[in-house]
């Protein structure tokens, strides 16, 4: 099986980008107007990186992720700027090309395992179908390596349970049917949609677990899509924070956590409830809500919720490094980074992070 | 269906303080049948949905309800509510049985307890107006038409949302609002009780923080009393005074809400503290984490001993035939394992078999020579219990 086989780019650096994202722009006309899903989205995915791109519903997150696998194609929706992986340019790209990437070269999990698989095939068909899609197997041979990668993912006795429909799965079964059929053709890329959302928490860490070796043994970039910032902590490299169709910031996994610049960022790291806290008086809530993406607040989109707001930010701020010495750290806020770094510790009624609290004990090394 | 029921003691129950609890289930139980036949239903099994919990509320106190999907704590929520019959067992609302009440005695109770539910979008009629579906309580109640609009815009304004939109329709309002309204039309009847079932769970985050905090306020605003039923031991740990962990129809572990946290008893509310990610990178890296293989049984037919131990690391002969009673350990902390985690031998000693055991549980309470140290803490745990079980189920 040559799926341990990490699909090498001939001739290109280890660190050149997998996937480049450049000013990508989605938007549908509706009867409320036109609903500006994805604003100016660019990033970088490099091989065997994991990104996640983090945020509330409506930030546009999913979009970003369903659009590089041309998958918000419709009559109503419009498209801008590109998504080049590997000399294919996916947004323009005809139906007969994005065939042959998706599932070979860029494949997907979605979050709910419970629709996302046909009910009346045997999970076993649904596979080795896109297996043989892609590549030309025998029938013997696209079970046997249909078996190989449901053992792969977890799947107790892979070679009795590979005739099974799949409401004969639990949920978390059945995502681990989604992962084996996403891998089934070695992908390079692989996007995970809220992947363990819907599972239990215990089912949650099994595959997560799961992902990350997947993730050492195959060599794949992964992009997940998440609101989960503990999932994130959990399995992320780099992160990009959108909100109503912007990444307002992006960088390094502690970067992020640790000196996060934007009032979003520092905003969402402090409401969170954490089980390894002991409770503080007051959350501190974001006030409002998010804004409607077909009628959005003109220059920075946090503007309307953001207790810092000045004149400056009915511009819109641009994506770029503030941050001295960092390059990739990059956020979409108007305030100098000192003022940042002073006005996020949070204060009562305001948004910002969590105090530090002392540790107990000398950090393990 | 009587009174006089009433003046039986209620059995164990009630806690040491001799204070009624506001609530409270002995020996609940909850079995779904499963009929197949043609012509004649026979009843060829049955899912043993919550199976002998007895759990109490004391008035002005919230209690988390935690477990994973499947457990029973929504069963055991709606039980409590009287949406759903219990097989067997008992409810008591203030000392008095309510197992059985008709109609006629349930109508003024129900004013005392009401029930916000999940999702926000399923939960609101779509064809009622904001007005409506908050005054349908009241009107029901028999309050006179004039009255009811002022005390809707009232409620509108203690929730959080502008009274001028006393005509909206719920599509109007986005799922962080709508939730307000639920909690709007919970509060018409100044009620004791609320049941919130996953309250939260269907929110943003940053909306999830919102709603916390105006649950926070009403609660101290109106004495109310909470019964939290969550899948997210976090947001529980948050709003909780105490918590019981469900798995399977039983209860694993009764503790004060910090307890828990720092010192988790039963080993299933350790695995269940340790797949939480944190949101903290360096914490997670620090943290060694087990991952629990499997998944839980069927509760068609669960298994023997204790309902945990075909997945649990530390479990021993007795777990497969024993099921263990809840014991009583120091701070009204209440653990069902023969092997416990984070207690010194002398609790163990000391600890007794609590009242409110299942009545199927055998007398074998833990026994101190067994080694069981303090064992890991969940913050930053630092040993699994034993060798990390392999991942696969």
């Amino acid at each position: 099986m040559s799926v341990t086989e990490p699909a090498a780019t001939p001739g290109k650096a280890k660190d050149e980008p997998l996937l480049r994202v450049e000013e990508l722009e989605v938007s549908f006309a509706t009867e409320d107007g036109l609903v500006q899903a994805v604003d100016g989205v660019s990033f970088e995915l490099k091989p065997g990186e994991v990104l996640a791109i983090v945020g509330e519903s409506g930030s546009g997150k999913s979009v970003t992720a369903m659009t590089l696998m041309g998958l918000t194609r419709s009559p109503n929706a419009r498209f801008g700027g590109g998504a080049h992986y590997q000399g294919t340019e996916l947004i323009g790209a005809s139906e007969e090309e994005l065939r042959r990437v998706r599932g070979a070269e860029i494949a997907m999990v979605f979050q709910d395992p419970m629709t996302s698989l046909n009910p009346v095939h045997r999970i076993g068909d649904q596979i080795m179908e896109q297996i043989q899609e892609h590549e030309a197997l025998p029938d013997q041979q696209a079970r046997e390596r249909t078996i190989e990668l449901l053992e792969r993912v977890g799947i107790p006795r892979a070679r009795d349970r590979i005739d099974n429909y799949p409401f004969e799965f639990s949920g978390g079964m059945r995502q681990r049917v989604m992962i084996a059929l996403a891998l089934s053709c070695d992908p390079s890329i692989l996007i995970a949609d809220e992947p363990t959302t819907a599972l239990d928490v215990t089912i949650q860490a099994q595959i997560l677990h799961r992902i990350r070796e997947l993730r050492e043994e195959t060599g794949a970039a992964v992009i997940l899509v998440t609101h989960d910032l503990g999932v994130v902590a959990d399995i992320a490299d780099r992160i990009a924070v959108m909100y109503a169709g912007r990444i307002i910031e992006e960088g390094s996994l502690d970067q992020i956590f640790y000196d996060p610049q934007h009032p979003y960022t520092w905003g969402l790291l402090g409401s969170i409830t954490r089980v390894d806290r002991a409770r503080p008086e007051r959350l501190p809530a974001i006030k409002g809500l998010p804004p409607s993406l077909a009628n959005r607040p003109q220059g920075c989109h946090f503007r309307p919720r953001c207790p810092h707001e000045f004149s400056k930010c009915i511009e819109v701020p641009p994506l770029e490094a503030r941050v001295k010495d960092q390059p990739d750290h990059r956020d979409r806020c108007w305030l100098s980074v000192d003022e940042k770094r002073e006005r996020r510790e949070v204060r009562p009624g305001e948004i910002g992070l969590p105090t530090k609290d002392e540790p107990e004990e000398a950090p393990a090394a | 269906m009587s009174v006089e029921t009433a003046s039986a003691p209620p059995s164990g129950a009630v806690e040491g303080d001799g204070n009624v609890p506001l609530i409270s289930v002995e020996h609940l139980k909850v079995f779904f049948p499963i009929k197949q036949g043609i012509l004649i239903d026979r009843e060829v099994a049955r899912v043993h949905a919550v199976n002998d919990v007895t759990l109490s509320i004391d008035e002005g106190e919230t209690l988390g309800l935690v477990g994973e999907s499947g457990c029973g704590k929504t069963t055991t929520s709606r039980t409590i509510m009287r949406l759903i019959d219990p097989t067997d067992g008992t409810i008591r609302f203030r000392g008095d049985d309510i197992t059985k009440a008709g109609h006629k005695r349930m109508a003024p109770l129900r004013r005392q307890m009401q029930m916000v539910f999940q999702d926000p979008f399923a939960s609101l009629n779509p064809r009622k107006r904001v007005g409506q579906i908050i005054g349908m309580p009241l009107r029901l109640h028999g309050a006179a038409r004039k009255e009811i609009e002022p005390k809707v815009r009232e409620l509108l304004d203690r929730v959080g949302l502008h009274p001028e939109h006393i005509n909206r329709f719920p599509h109007e309002f986005s799922g962080g609002q709508r939730q307000r309204i639920g909690v709007a039309r919970a509060l018409a009847l100044e009620p004791r009780l609320i049941v919130l079932d996953e309250p939260v769970s269907a929110l943003d985050v940053s909306v999830q923080a919102q709603i916390i905090n105006l649950l926070d306020d009403l609660q101290d605003d109106f004495g109310l009393t909470y019964l939290f039923v969550a899948h997210d031991l976090s947001v529980v740990r948050h709003v909780s005074d105490r918590i019981a962990v469900m798995y399977l129809g039983k209860v694993m572990e009764v503790s004060p809400s910090e307890e828990l946290y720092t010192k988790p008893i039963h080993p299933y509310t350790f695995a269940l503290l340790s797949a939480i990610p944190v949101p903290d990178p360096e914490e997670n890296r620090r943290r060694e984490r087990i991952v629990v293989g499997g998944e839980p049984p069927n509760p068609i037919d669960p298994p023997s001993g204790c309902v945990f131990h075909p997945r649990c690391p530390r479990a021993t002969e007795i777990c497969r035939e024993v099921e263990p009673p809840l014991t009583r350990y120091p701070n009204g902390h209440l653990a069902a394992c023969h092997h416990p985690l984070n207690v010194s031998p002398e609790e163990i000693k000391a600890a007794v078999q609590d009242a409110t055991s299942p009545l199927s549980a055998g007398d074998e309470l833990p026994s101190p020579s067994e080694g069981n140290g303090p064992g890991p803490s969940a913050r930053r745990s630092a040993e699994p219990p034993e060798a990390p079980p392999s991942e696969s189920a």
